[in-house]
């Protein structure tokens, strides 16, 4: 149900609807666009693929969102394991 | 590999599960539903557990498209994989899934034409390159996966091809997820809802989860790191009593859900007005059959379907385990009689059965681990 | 579960009981052995069934994983009424047809260690002999052809035997129609092959089957090689601490196959990995006395031969998964199917089981060859849960690596 691979859109193929190749690193495959017909992605966009197919893009500025998200849990943790650290040095 | 490694930084891990552990109410037990058969597989293949604290079980659902469908489903493809001429097509998963007179798998080694795909459009290239053949695709999967069974039957028919067709078994989430809610043997905390479903649907048909039965929803991507978030988000909607739907996987599903692809599936099928599920019963309007505007690419128009119904056999208890009232580990058979060498059941043959998860992957006594992991230098 | 009785009445599965049946039979007959075997010892079995309590979650799980453990353990037998692509992927259904029908039959103490390579008495000096067969398709594919495979592969496992290989056979079935310039390529690259390894293909045989058979061209080949060496090497030596070392990245050579086949219309820079070990083999044992075992990492890929190892020397392993080289073409495409590297077949990588003490020096003539350049340690032998291979992953939980039924099948889901 799940198993879906994030690849870089590196170019459309010439006539051929709805076609176009990605890059999952270093691999490419050519894949079907065509469920992301409202707002086609771009070469260098990101898309989610699902048995030949793009069934979403990536939202770039999500993915980082998410990332600064689980930094700052990491960063707090640290300074807690950190200051954990230093109260128990009596 | 970007947007997968970030998601499995173990140091992160670390943080989240400290997170997670401190909100955790002293003395009570909370049990979260993964629905999703992906993410059963990541968490056994990553080994996710091991950052859960005792006091949290994760309850695998039914969340497994291969895993639900009846073993006179399967007889039914077997059946129409021996008819003459024609060439079988199907995903890797179904291949050893086992009707009561043996598996594709089987039925391949005893002469029959069938062969495995990565897409459907492979099964269409397949057509194409044998005109003289019937070439039936098994389609299987919720809604991640019927949008792209929809978008091959639309170029079929706009390519005019005539020896195509599709076994359509595809299921929908939400009918499985309320029999979960309304059976009376559960009681969950709440929900991490299918990611890639999701990409499709959007995540609105969660709300009801959230608003009639209480029961927060926090729809969760598939990397390891996006599924301790999610138990993190849930439990703090446990901690502030607060039950919503909740959105984790923003980088990929977007709130309304993908709307060519909904409008794919509307033109070319439509729902059941009930569907067997195994283990779960009848359910109605919980599944795809093409229609009619497309007949001639639905294999069981054109093609005569014995549609024989077989019970489960007594001894397997995939229903429960798809129900996540038992264990793997509590089936009478797992492990014995019930192998990934010798399966009985779907659960164990299917790479995102419970089952299968846990026999291949998690197979372990864990406690044992955590205490030889702690008391090694 | 019968195969080959496609086409029967629907309706009833009837194997599921028969299933059934054989492992309450089992249980029966070892639980009855068990008992007696406490009887005469004095002391009662555990009683909690008989008095009723239900034992804690922790417990009950540790029994039912103690009740897998013993139905892993029996007899293996084949229930399978016809052969599937399952029983040549080199995993579980491979060992049970292994097990059950050929060592069954043939059964030698020459035999039984079932290595790469049988051992020999030959007068006064030790041999070891070895056999494959190359089936490959397509023939030709990025690095290499069905010649390099059928040279380099027999040369390997003479090599990890501890042997110096010497002479090869070739026995080929042609297709009727292969174009004899195909059969030309195959057989220069097998003479570049052998000449590379220090090797001399000694003696053959030909036939042709009629057009549909043979897929083109099939080889087999034996090889011979001399012992000279004291050290014995097997799986089954490996102790508790050992290091287990793997030669270089693994997965390279099965990708470049799915990939050659052209059915999944993928790209990507990979290129088999097929190489003779001896002169690498060579290197390390002179350097390091305290190698356990080597393996050819093949059919199966490296998840196999850890698992030989556990079963075989009845110990645990424990290995981590970022430990393990793995190029990144190589797990683009397998991510892409939803496959894991580490069953997929190598064929120039050996996997390595060395006395800890050893570590230093193992790694270092490894990686002192052009082609263990990227050896590594990616994990160690332990006494803790016997036969099973544990993974720590790059995520930091734990899991099981169980051998696989049959090839590792591309999913969706």
């Amino acid at each position: 149900m799940c198993l879906g691979i994030p690849g870089e859109l590196i170019e459309f193929l010439p006539g051929q609807p709805d076609l176009a190749k990605v890059n999952v690193s270093g691999v490419k495959r050519v894949i079907n666009v065509g469920l992301l017909s409202d707002d086609p992605p771009m070469p260098g966009e990101w898309v989610l693929i699902h048995v030949g197919f793009a069934l979403s893009k990536i939202d770039e500025q999500e993915a980082a969102a998410a990332l600064q998200f689980l930094e700052g849990i990491g960063q707090a943790y640290e300074d807690e394991l950190a200051a954990l650290a230093e109260s128990a040095i009596e | 590999m970007r947007f997968v490694d970030e998601f499995r930084d173990a140091q992160k891990a670390h943080a989240l599960a400290a997170k997670i552990a401190a909100l955790c109410e002293p003395g009570r037990q909370y049990k979260l539903m993964e629905v999703c058969g992906g993410h059963t597989h990541t968490i056994y293949k990553h080994g996710l557990e091991d950052y859960l604290p005792e006091s949290i079980t994760l309850v695998h659902g039914p969340g497994c498209p291969v895993c639900v469908i009846p073993m006179g489903r399967v007889d039914d493809a077997m059946h129409l994989a021996s008819q003459p001429d024609v060439i079988m097509t199907s995903f890797g998963d179904m291949m050893r899934v086992p009707g009561s007179g043996g598996s594709f798998f089987d039925a391949k080694a005893a002469g029959t034409d069938i062969r495995m795909v990565y897409s459907p459009l492979d099964s269409l290239k397949i057509a194409r390159s044998n005109p003289d053949k019937q070439v039936v695709f098994m389609a299987i999967g919720f809604e991640t996966t019927a949008p792209s069974t929809a978008m091959t039957i639309l170029r079929a028919a706009a390519e005019g091809i005539g020896n195509f067709s599709v076994f359509c078994n595809h299921v929908t989430i939400i009918p499985a997820i309320k029999a979960i809610l309304d059976s009376p043997d559960l009681r969950l905390d709440g929900f991490l809802g299918p990611g890639h479903v999701s990409t499709v649907i959007g995540c609105r048909p969660y709300e009801f989860i959230a608003r009639d039965y209480g029961k927060p929803v926090v729809v969760a991507g598939f990397e390891p790191l996006d599924i301790l978030q999610s138990i993190y988000m849930l439990m703090l909607q446990l901690a502030e009593g607060r039950s919503v739907v909740e959105n984790q996987y923003t980088r990929v599903v977007p709130w309304n859900g993908n709307l060519v692809a909904l409008k794919a599936i509307g033109e070319t099928m439509e729902l059941r007005p009930y569907f067997e599920w195994r283990g779960l019963g009848f359910i109605s309007h919980s599944a795809l059959r093409v229609r009619e505007k497309y007949a001639a690419f639905d294999a069981e128009r054109h093609f005569d379907v014995p549609g024989v119904r077989v019970a489960d056999p007594k001894a397997c208890q995939c229903g429960e385990v798809l129900k996540g009232v038992l264990k793997p580990w509590e089936c009478k058979v797992f492990g014995t009689a019930c192998t990934p060498e010798t399966p009985i059941g779907t659960c164990m043959v299917s790479p995102e059965g419970a089952c299968a998860a846990y026999y291949n992957y998690g197979r372990m006594n864990r406690r044992r681990v955590r205490e030889a992991e702690v008391s090694t230098p | 579960m019968t195969a080959g009785r496609v086409g029967q009445q629907p309706g009833n599965a009837g194997w599921v009981e028969q299933a059934l049946r054989e492992h309450e039979e089992a249980e029966r007959r070892e639980s009855e052995a068990a008992r007696a075997r406490d009887h005469s010892h004095g002391e009662l079995s555990g009683a909690t069934e008989a008095a009723g309590r239900r034992p804690p979650a922790g417990d009950r799980e540790q029994q039912v994983l103690d009740r897998i453990d013993r139905a892993r353990r029996r007899r293996p037998r084949v229930r399978e009424e016809r052969i599937t692509m399952a029983h040549g992927a080199g995993g579980k259904a491979t060992r049970t047809l292994i097990e059950a029908i050929f060592l069954d039959a043939f059964r030698n103490p020459m035999l039984e260690p079932l290595e790469d390579a049988a051992a020999l008495q030959a007068g006064a000096s030790r041999v070891a002999l070895t056999t494959d067969s190359y089936v490959v398709s397509p023939l030709f594919f990025p690095g290499g052809d069905i010649g390099d495979l059928a040279v380099n592969g027999t040369v390997n496992d003479l090599s990890v035997a501890g042997a110096t290989p010497l002479y090869l056979s070739a026995g080929f079935i042609l297709e009727e129609g292969f174009p004899v310039a195909d059969l030309t390529q195959i057989t220069t690259s097998m003479r570049a092959a052998a000449a590379a390894a220090g090797v001399y293909v000694v003696t053959g045989d030909t036939k042709v089957v009629q057009k549909g058979k043979a897929d083109g061209c099939y080889i087999n080949t034996a090889g011979v090689g001399l012992i000279e060496r004291e050290t014995e090497l097997g799986v089954a030596r490996a102790r508790p601490g050992d290091a287990i070392i793997v030669s270089g990245p693994v997965g390279d050579h099965g990708v470049t196959i799915m990939l050659a086949r052209g059915e999944l219309d993928i790209e990507a820079d990979v290129e088999s990995d097929t190489a003779p070990l001896n002169g690498l083999v060579a290197g390390l044992l002179d350097a390091a006395p305290g190698v356990r075992a080597l393996r050819d990492a093949t059919r199966g890929g490296v998840a196999t031969i850890l698992n030989e190892i556990a079963t075989s020397a009845e110990v645990g392993v424990e290995v981590s998964e970022d430990d393990i080289p793995v190029r990144d073409e190589v797990r683009g495409a397998a991510e892409l199917l939803g496959i894991d590297p580490m069953y997929v077949a190598c064929e120039g990588r050996l996997v390595a089981v060395v006395d800890d003490a050893d570590t230093g020096r193992a790694l270092d003539a490894l990686r002192a060859h052009p082609l263990g350049e990227q050896a590594a340690v990616i994990g160690h032998v332990t006494d803790d849960s016997p036969g099973v291979v544990r993974l720590k992953t790059a995520f930091g939980g734990t899991r099981i690596v169980d051998l696989l039924v049959g090839d590792p099948l591309p999913r969706i889901c």
